[in-house]
């Protein structure tokens, strides 16, 4: 099953479905990767709302996602994890440690605008 | 005596006593000799009862004709269970018997003793009938100890099980009330933690914090657990997780009136606290997170004049 | 009451059709949300283990009772190399690098009750259980 990604401006926004298999989710890995490069994007956000389960799997499968998109000079930010999945996912002991999260798309920006903000002034100061 | 075990605060399955074993066709005939005998002299054997639960101090929270009532419907069930050799109806009748008299403040002693008195009381009268003939005596008694000793237990858990429900209710009632998330600044929650925190409290507290964080879009939680005596390390470790689980949600975490007793588990449980945002007291909590929510506070404008 | 699913795990998508199977069995025995995201988390690294470990293998979702009481009992079996080591398989749990370990120490803590049994060479059974409060 393919997940949808629309680009947004600078960012891409991938919105994933519940029924997410682990050959669906490297797909996915692959395919960000390859457009961040192609439209040369600032940001991902991967919007998780609909996943009901975040096993080992998943969770590593972001972090790499967010370690290979950074290699891209891009941000990475997953949203929409529900409280009962973070929940199963702490007494399982995932933490995701390294993934920037945020509650939902409208904070996900922000967190993204956020960043190229900083990632901005620190450009600016060093150029000087 | 089946045990009721408990483990870490959930109660395991209890295991089944053994079923009802089918009688065989002689205990048959022989349990319908008896349970005939205790049915005709019920007013007497239910008066005699009566006269020993009083006796022995038991169900002092009830008046006589409250008493008097329930005798009637447990003698009844009690020969009925003695007469069919099935629990099923008697397990019902304990069910509904322990929802009545709990909230009458009747505890587990009580109960297993009136059944315990009522085997007695028939065993002594099934002794007077047949106390002239041996044989039919140790034959009638083979057939009515093991079934009246089922009674007893099925009565006894029936109660006791249903007394564990409504402490459950009463507690689970208590922690709902006790476990305030407040909203005190738009994106920023508090939630204060008082007394002492068990495992199942603590899971509780998460799953409604973190359904707050959700409902209120807060970015950061202030946990202020200045009121909190001593924390094992059991509880540390759900502190940590929900510290964890909120960042999944996107909020900050900040723990507030942390004493030197508590940062102590906490680092002897191997937690880094450098990891965790930590604050002396809830006041100084509430400014930091205003802080990281960027409000006009005296922290941050001088921070601001000092990057000037 | 009692019923029984089977599902036969050969590939990461029966993963997901082990949790959707296990979802709905929970959901009909009346476990809360929060209890269903735990159950279908545990089933997911369940079979995920019979995966990376033994290639292919089984779940079985009992909906049972035990004295008035609701239980769900996953049971992940396998014939694959088995655990050599089953205590210290136990204590570890993920690695803060978040490899892919046994994690059972997570599953024990989703679930209420688990057993392990296992003989190196032979296979793996792991049943995990949930009471419904």
């Amino acid at each position: 099953m393919q997940v949808p990604i629309l680009k947004q401006g600078p960012f891409l926004i991938a919105s994933v479905q519940s029924a997410l298999s682990d050959a669906d989710l490297l797909q996915l890995r692959d395919t960000l990767v390859e457009q961040v490069g192609r439209y040369r994007s600032r940001g991902v956000i991967v919007d998780v709302t609909a996943l009901d389960v975040m096993d080992s799997f998943s969770s590593r499968t972001l972090r790499d996602i967010t370690q290979m998109i950074r290699l891209r000079g891009a941000e990475t930010v997953v949203v929409g994890i529900q409280p009962e999945v973070a929940f199963a996912m702490v007494q399982l002991g995932l933490t995701m440690e390294g993934v920037p999260t945020a509650l939902d798309l409208e904070e996900g920006l922000a967190y993204l605008n956020q960043e190229i903000r900083t990632k901005g002034n620190e450009t600016e100061r060093h150029g000087r | 005596m089946n045990e009721i075990r408990t483990h870490a605060g959930m109660n395991d399955p209890q295991r089944a006593s053994s079923p009802a074993e089918a009688p065989t066709e002689s205990t048959s005939l022989l349990l319908r000799e008896l349970v005939a005998h205790l049915r005709h002299y019920r007013t007497q054997l239910r008066q005699e009862w009566a006269r020993r639960i009083t006796g022995a101090r038991l169900l002092t929270a009830m008046t006589d004709e409250e008493i008097f009532a329930e005798a009637t419907s447990v003698y009844n069930n009690y020969v009925e269970a003695l007469e069919t050799g099935t629990l099923e109806a008697l397990q019902a009748y304990a069910r509904n018997l322990s929802e009545r008299i709990i909230p009458r403040g009747v505890e587990t002693h009580e109960v297993l003793g009136i059944v315990l008195l009522l085997r007695d009381v028939l065993a002594r009268s099934l002794f007077s009938k047949y106390r002239e003939y041996f044989a039919k005596l140790d034959r009638i008694l083979d057939a009515y100890e093991p079934a009246a000793n089922r009674i007893a237990n099925t009565v006894a858990v029936g109660f006791v099980q249903e007394r564990e429900r409504v402490i459950m209710e009463q507690q689970e009632a208590i922690r709902e009330l006790s476990t305030p998330v407040l909203q005190v600044r738009e994106r920023l929650l508090i939630l204060p933690i008082i007394g002492v925190i068990d495992p199942q409290r603590a899971r509780q507290l998460t799953e409604q914090l973190l359904k707050s964080i959700r409902a209120n879009r807060a970015r950061v939680v202030v946990i202020d657990i200045t009121g909190v005596a001593a924390m094992d390390s059991h509880v540390a470790n759900h502190l940590v997780q929900t510290v964890e689980a909120s960042r999944l949600l996107g909020a900050t975490v900040i723990v507030s009136g942390l004493s030197p007793e508590i940062a102590q588990t906490l680092v002897n449980i191997g937690v880094d606290l450098s990891k965790m945002t930590t604050v002396g007291d809830l006041q100084g909590g509430i400014e930091e997170a205003e802080h990281l929510l960027g409000y006009r506070g005296a922290q941050s404008r001088d921070i601001a004049e000092a990057e000037g | 009451m009692g019923g029984e699913e089977r599902v036969r795990i050969g590939s990461d998508a029966d993963i997901v059709l082990a949790r959707q199977r296990g979802r709905e069995m929970a959901a009909r025995m009346g476990f809360s949300s929060t209890d269903l995201v735990l159950i279908t988390t545990a089933i997911s690294e369940l079979a995920r283990n019979i995966i990376l470990y033994a290639g292919h293998g089984e779940i079985v979702l009992r909906n049972g009772s035990d004295n008035g009481r609701a239980i769900f009992s996953v049971m992940a079996r396998d014939q694959g190399p088995g655990i050599p080591n089953i205590e210290q398989a136990m204590r570890c749990g993920y690695s803060t690098s978040g490899n892919l370990g046994l994690g059972l120490p997570g599953v024990r803590r989703l679930m209420d009750e688990m057993t392990i049994e296992s003989r190196v060479g032979e296979g793996t059974t792991v049943v995990a259980k949930k009471w419904k409060p």
